[in-house]
């Protein structure tokens, strides 16, 4: 039983009791989809048929059905690799980082978080894959032995450590998650009537791993949760850092960067805090959250995207003064171009989006505003977008020799596939919260008695 | 000896029992009820399929399909029945042969493969060397546009029919016979026809698409002979061209070789190269100085510069330095003009004369044979055909359908001809509307002889079995004079006596004794020369890729970027930016790079030729227009068709009055391989000037270092990379000379035909993705630099915009580039799969099985040479090129791989080429010699500007190039440590 500073906020808004919380994380699972749910389903459900169809033709076709060309060999497809990366940083910090510091507030999102980090990863995975000229070789990327055929890797290649540290991120991310579900499965499970759906009793009976409740349970619980906690945050860290490698270790300038861990990682926090902020704002209105996802866990996680928007802004300034500094002039043009050359809209959009905008959260009046903080997400949403496209593409097009600069414009192949991403990251989303219990509840209901209203009074 | 034990299976069979040998015989002891049940229809129908019988159909028949499905597709292929004794299969055999189209002629050394040319390269035994459009010529052979056999008024006919036919009504026509031909220069052939007009009385026209006849004129009433006069580049210390093309097109002889001769720096001594000329050409590209001039003011020019030698007056201003230099180097320069007016080249002889250059530079004696056309004739001829004199006309190697001026008058008169015969390939403008169609063979397939350099004769023989039912222009000749001979035996007699048969048909050329033609001393008249001069004009040139337009079915060519303006599949007409913007005129990049621009309507007199795409050029004069010849063909084939628009329509002469340019709504989408064309103040191209190059060998050329905790070190110095071992074995080192590079473009072309690289059409091309294995970029000086912008305290925003935008008059310096074989490759390590890989021997190699193609090496490479297939290039029906057609397939070389999509690709290093001659010297247990490692671009380069070979054979000139004080490397503070270097570009100019 912890204690906590009566001054602190609730987070536990209301006179939630145990019970109380049990049947409004259960609610979405055990009741019927409503309209909103079944409209927004649809539409991601035509965006993945999108996105199908787009990769299905890029398979049989080739890459040439994309806008690149030979100056700009990677654009959309590594773009939304790395932002689709980054948005999934914010489910392992807010799960692991915000654990192991015994942050409470976390454990509102966390789960969310979590699921998002999952389905954003699924999203990334895909991008190497088909990017690829001959995906149907992509097995060539992984170290099997040579007697298997394929033979044995490139250790130098940052894009093999890409292989290591996504699949890694996404294992030890899915085991994180699925342990601490299990609790709540078997909470549901519990409460599922098996008269009325046997099938459904059934299903999260094999879910929650035949979870007691025991205190055996519980102990074996709270140290698996530990250790993966601990081996989780270092992914934080990692997988970013090395996503950022296929660039720092480049000879391009504008890649070839050492600030670039560091940047990338902010970043990605960045990216996935306003990822969260743009899926739980909607997500505690939708299922009615309101009293466990309160305008106090909106305020904490629009300090962290000020602080790593500032983080963020500090890594492109940083940038800018090294080409100055070092009297490269390859750098300096790089940098030049991406400013004031045909891609300047989008070192603007992002500029705009990632360094000037989050400036607004120094006022509390704003950061506590919920429509206001919507709109601010989606602008970082799409500023941390602007951002990878402004590394890659404008990095790209202008490099060295000035005989082969080139343009890159996206055809609707390219947009189908990010679009449908899109979809298919929401069909998962929008799928998971209608079975899932979306909030951590076992945890959560620790600290009812510490954190929540009513104990507060 | 143990017997095997036997065992009876009866005792009937013991006592050998003839029923039962019988029965042996049969599979079934007893007969099967076949017929009884199958052919008893009731009986089948009546009868059920039990469960079992339909599981053993079922079985069966899988089993049967799977079986089916399991046989390998039949490929039509037919070996040898008894192996020629020349062909080993995988070992290519060369010939000896000569190339001539009617425009373009070099002796060639021809590569066969089990029976199919494969690759043209230059025979070094005869002073010509192949451009890119004879290289290219080993895919016309294989054109599936080419006829299969005699055609009469479109439908297929046979050669006994064709002959019976053409023979009876030349008999009976009451007009006259004519033979139009290109310019023959092959005397047997001549002597051919000169039998077949004895016979029938017959007039033999000869005709150039692009006409030399001015200059033919020119030099019989100046010397008393029509011919050209061999010329010495190599002799001349002052070379003034008056817009002459002579590096690319104007005489199509190779004068690059004898260009790069007297400009090697090292000798401290370069010729001075001056070029007036209006439009940006490949020569005036390569000039030291180059001054502007519209078509009227050259004819100007050349007017003040006869009258300021013969001191009548003083020099225009523009050549008042050119008159100086010419003064100081008499007999030691050489002018040029490309005017087909007589007039002007009869002036131009006369200062010539007057410098005392024949005999030196220029050579009347031993006259140059290869143009011969006569413009009076043609027009008579055509005059003639309209009035209905003539009777017959066979028109052999020419297409003046599309290449007349007048060809509507052409097309007139040829339906009052009764009898119309066409020897074309192909059906091409001409041959269309002819009656017979009698397919000439190609060159390849061809006997011949050419005789162009006065005493020389190249023989040309046959590197391949006819490949469709065609017949050579000579032999149908000889036919319809009704004689028996084939020419094959009639040219070697023809010969008889004057050389070794062998010998010759071995080294593809001889020389022989022959008389000096007659030739007075100058005795022209001089006259004054009439310029009309008007507010715009028009020059007309040949491209670099296209020529005549003989090849515009050759995609390779289509596909070849023009090196002034890198734009392809296109002819354009370029203006002057002041121009363009006087009227109105604008380029643009749309958003994928890709170069738009406005159309207009051009007008020539009574000509107009509607929606001509506009290029703004750079160094072109203001007020003046150029319209590139060979395209605008509309019988040409698949690859060649309506593209672009026809310029030999307006006509042969660049005197053109009454031009008017209106825009049109809409606008053109260029397919340009090279959308910046400035250095951005950049160094790729090192360069420095003749008098700073001998006083400082380094000069333009300096060491590449960085401050270092130790002090400054060297860019190639510092690594922090395992270095490779490259002492022990070869080191493959290419080098390339920027002075003698002049950007012509036969080095890409013979890339394309030894590697496969794919031709991808227009469309790709303009999305930036040309295959190109090696490119040659071409960059334009801007009034814009470092120094420039310190003087004015410009921001460095303002500075690059300035830098992008190119000088009116641009200095321009060609590179060519290709994977630069890194020994620290930026590819190699970031590739996942290590599908890149380095050689021992300083090649980057490239493992194409391997590829899954993230495109990260191409995208981490420096220089941008690696190339993507981002489709299946190779039969796909979305790009029919040659590689989509059997026929045209057959021109694949089978030592390189067809790359599939997904991959990436890159220059090899002709790596099939280096493994050849390391396995041959193997055999032969022999060192690798100095000149037998060779790339396709070293081959093709005319200039020698590339020079391959191992570092390591101490031997070789490659060693004392790598120390030599003008190489560097290309980007060498990125110290990639490259294989490839380059020699800085050496201009003489002068303050």
């Amino acid at each position: 039983m912890q204690k906590e500073a009566p001054i602190r906020e609730p987070l536990i808004l209301g006179n939630k009791s145990y019970h109380d919380i049990t049947v409004d994380v259960a609610k979405p699972v055990e009741g019927k989809a409503n309209k909103l749910w079944w409209i927004v389903f649809g539409i991601s459900c035509v965006m993945f048929l999108w996105w199908l169809l787009s990769v299905g033709y890029t398979v049989g076709k080739g890459i040439g059905v994309w806008g690149l060309n030979k100056t700009v060999g990677w654009a959309w497809d590594i773009t939304n690799f790395v932002w689709w990366v980054g948005i999934g940083h914010a489910g392992t910090l807010i799960s692991a980082v915000l654990l192991l510091f015994r942050q409470k507030w976390r454990l509102s999102i966390n789960r969310s978080a979590e699921a998002m980090t999952i389905f954003a990863v699924i999203q990334a995975a895909m991008f190497p894959g088909i990017h690829m000229g001959r995906p149907w070789l992509a097995y060539f990327v992984f170290p099997i032995p040579n007697e298997f055929g394929s033979l044995w890797v490139n250790f130098n290649s940052p894009l093999l450590w890409d292989v290591f540290a996504i699949s890694t991120y996404f294992s030890v991310s899915l085991v994180f998650w699925y342990v601490g579900l299990i609790p709540d499965f078997a909470m549901i499970r519990d409460r599922v009537n098996e008269k009325i759906w046997p099938m459904r009793k059934k299903v999260y009976s094999i879910l929650s791993f035949g979870w007691s409740g025991r205190a055996k349970d519980w102990q074996r619980f709270e140290e698996v949760s530990l250790v993966l906690a601990g081996l989780a945050t270092p992914l934080v860290f990692s997988v970013h850092s090395i996503v950022s490698f296929d660039f720092a270790t480049s000879v391009i300038p504008g890649w070839h960067t050492t600030i670039f861990p560091p940047y990338f990682v902010a970043g990605a926090v960045f990216s996935g805090f306003a990822m969260v902020q743009t899926l739980l704002l909607i997500m505690r209105k939708v299922v009615g959250l309101e009293a466990y996802i309160t305008i106090k866990h909106v305020e904490y996680m629009n300090i962290v995207i000020m602080l790593t928007g500032n983080l963020v802004g500090i890594a492109y300034l940083t940038e800018l003064f090294m080409a100055w500094y070092s009297g490269v002039e390859f750098e300096q043009y790089a940098f030049l171009n991406r400013a004031t050359g045909p891609y300047w809209w989008a070192y603007w959009s992002m500029m705009t989006c990632n360094v000037i905008s989050p400036q607004l959260m120094w006022f509390k009046k704003l950061r506590t505003n919920i429509v206001f903080t919507f709109i601010l997400a989606l602008f970082v949403n799409i500023g941390m977008w602007f951002e990878r496209f402004v590394i890659i593409v404008t990095s790209l097009h202008r490099d060295y020799l000035p005989s082969s600069w080139s343009m890159f414009s996206p055809t609707f192949v390219d947009i189908g596939i990010f679009v449908g991403s899109i979809g298919f990251f929401f069909v998962l989303f929008l799928l998971y919260s209608r079975t899932f219990p979306v909030i951590a509840q076992a945890e959560l209901k620790t600290i009812v008695k510490s954190s929540s209203e009513q104990y507060k009074k | 000896m143990t017997k095997a034990k036997k065992y009876w299976k009866g005792l009937a069979e013991l006592a050998n029992d003839p029923a039962i040998e019988s029965l042996k015989e049969n599979e079934f002891t007893e007969k099967l009820p076949v017929d009884e049940f199958l052919g008893d229809d009731e009986k089948l129908a009546n009868s059920n399929t039990s469960r079992r019988d339909f599981l053993k159909f079922l079985g069966f028949s899988t089993a049967a399909a799977t079986l089916a499905a399991c046989e390998t597709p039949v490929n039509r292929s037919i070996p040898y029945v008894v192996k020629p004794e020349e062909i080993t299969p995988g070992v290519a055999n060369w010939y000896a042969s000569t190339y001539y189209d009617g425009n373009d002629f070099s002796n060639v050394l021809v590569k066969t493969r089990e029976g199919r040319p494969i690759f043209i390269k230059r025979n070094d035994l005869a002073s010509s060397t192949p451009n890119s459009r004879v290289i290219a010529s080993v895919l016309s052979l294989y054109d599936s546009n080419r006829l299969q056999g005699p055609m009469k008024n479109g439908a297929p006919t046979d050669w006994a029919t064709a002959d019976a036919e053409i023979i009876k009504m030349l008999k009976s026509t009451q007009g006259e016979v004519v033979v139009l031909t290109n310019s023959i220069i092959s005397p047997s052939t001549q002597d051919v026809i000169d039998g077949f007009a004895k016979k029938y009385k017959a007039k033999h026209v000869q005709y150039d698409a692009i006409s030399y006849s001015g200059m033919l004129e020119a030099n019989k009433a100046s010397f008393g002979v029509r011919a050209l006069p061999t010329y010495h580049l190599d002799k001349a210390d002052v070379i003034v061209s008056f817009g002459a093309d002579f590096l690319n097109s104007w005489l199509n002889v190779d004068f690059e070789r004898q260009y790069a001769a007297n400009r090697k720096p090292e000798s401290g001594k370069m010729s001075r190269h001056f070029q007036i000329e209006s439009n940006l050409s490949l020569s005036g590209s390569n000039a030291d100085v180059r001054i502007l001039a519209k078509p009227s003011e050259q004819k100007t020019l050349i007017e003040n510069l006869y009258n300021t030698l013969k001191g009548n007056t003083t020099a225009d201003k523009r050549i008042a330095k050119l008159v100086d230099e010419l003064e100081k180097s008499k007999g030691r320069s050489l002018v040029i003009a490309d005017s087909n007016d007589a007039k002007v080249q009869i002036m131009v002889n006369a200062i010539n004369n007057m410098l005392g250059n024949y005999g030196t530079t220029l050579d009347i004696q031993n006259p140059f044979y290869l143009k011969k056309g006569n413009d009076a004739e043609v027009a008579s001829l055509i005059d003639d055909m309209n009035a209905g004199k003539i009777g017959a006309l066979i028109v052999c190697g020419a297409n003046p359908a599309y290449t007349l001026p007048n060809a509507s008058a052409f097309e007139n008169g040829l339906k009052k001809v009764p009898l119309t015969v066409s020897t074309a390939l192909s059906m091409d403008e001409t041959s269309n509307m002819m009656t017979y169609v009698c397919p000439d063979r190609h060159n390849l397939e061809s006997w011949g002889d050419a005789h162009v350099f006065h005493g020389t004769v190249g023989l040309m023989q046959p590197t391949i079995q006819p490949l469709f039912d065609s017949r050579q222009m000579q032999d149908s000749f000889l036919a319809w004079t009704e004689r028996s001979e084939n020419y094959y035996a009639l040219m070697q007699s023809f010969w008889s006596g004057k050389m070794s048969w062998s010998r010759a048909i071995h080294d593809g050329l001889f020389t022989y004794d022959l008389a000096k033609p007659a030739i007075s001393s100058f005795k022209a008249t001089v006259n004054n020369i009439a310029v009309n001069s008007s507010d715009l004009e028009l020059a007309l040139y040949q491209s670099t890729a296209m020529g005549d337009g003989v090849q515009s079915n050759n995609p390779w060519l289509q596909e070849l970027p023009d090196p002034i303006t890198r734009a392809c599949w296109d002819n354009y007409l370029t203006v002057s930016v002041a121009t363009a913007q006087q009227l109105g005129l604008s380029n643009w990049s749309v958003s994928n790079g890709g170069l738009n621009g406005d159309k207009v309507n051009l007008t020539v007199g009574e000509h107009t030729l509607q929606n001509v795409p506009v290029l703004i050029q750079p160094g072109q004069a203001i007020g003046t227009l150029g319209l590139a010849y060979g395209y605008g063909r509309t019988h040409a084939g698949k690859a060649g068709n309506n593209i672009g628009v026809n310029a030999f329509g307006l006509g042969f002469d660049n005197s053109f009055s009454n031009i008017s340019i209106t825009k049109v709504e809409g606008e053109h989408e260029f397919a340009s391989v090279q959308l910046h064309h400035t250095m951005m103040g950049r160094d790729m191209v090192k360069e420095a000037s003749l008098a700073d190059f001998i006083k400082d060998p380094k000069a333009g050329n300096p060491d590449v270092t960085f401050a270092t905790h130790v002090g400054d070190m060297l860019a190639r110095d510092i690594t922090i990379y395992k270095q490779f071992d490259h002492e022990s074995s070869h080191f493959w080192n290419l080098s390339i000379d920027l002075t003698s590079c002049i950007g012509c473009g036969a080095c890409v072309v013979a890339c394309h035909s030894e590697n496969n690289v794919p031709v991808v059409g227009k469309d790709e091309i303009r999305k930036s993705r040309d295959m190109h294995w090696l490119r040659i970029d071409r960059y334009y000086s801007s009034e814009m630099t470092e120094e420039v912008a310190e003087e004015q305290d410009l921001g460095a925003v303002a500075k690059y915009k300035a830098m992008e935008v190119p000088s009116a008059n641009p200095e321009i310096a060609f590179q060519p580039v290709m994977c630069q074989h890194c020994n620290q490759a930026p590819c190699e390590n970031v590739c996942p799969v290590a599908a890149t890989s380095h050689s021992a021997e300083g090649q980057n190699h490239m493992a194409y099985n391997r590829c899954v193609g993230t495109r990260y090496c191409a995208n981490n490479c420096p220089y941008k040479v690696r190339r993507f297939n981002w489709f299946q290039y190779s039969d796909n029906d979305q790009f029919d090129y040659n590689m989509n057609d059997d026929l045209g397939k057959m021109v694949l070389n089978p030592d390189v791989v067809v790359r599939s999509r997904g991959v990436m690709e890159k220059c090899s290093m002709c790596i099939q080429m280096i493994q050849k001659t390391k396995l041959d010297a193997k055999k032969a247990g022999n060192k690798v010699a100095d000149e037998d490692a060779q790339t396709a671009c070293s081959i093709a380069c005319p200039t020698n500007a590339m020079v391959f070979g191992d570092v390591n054979d101490k031997t070789h000139a490659i060693g004392e190039l790598k120390k030599n004080q003008r190489q560097y490397y290309l980007l060498e503070e990125i110290n990639t440590e490259p294989s490839v270097f380059y020699q800085t570009k050496i201009r003489n100019k002068k303050a």
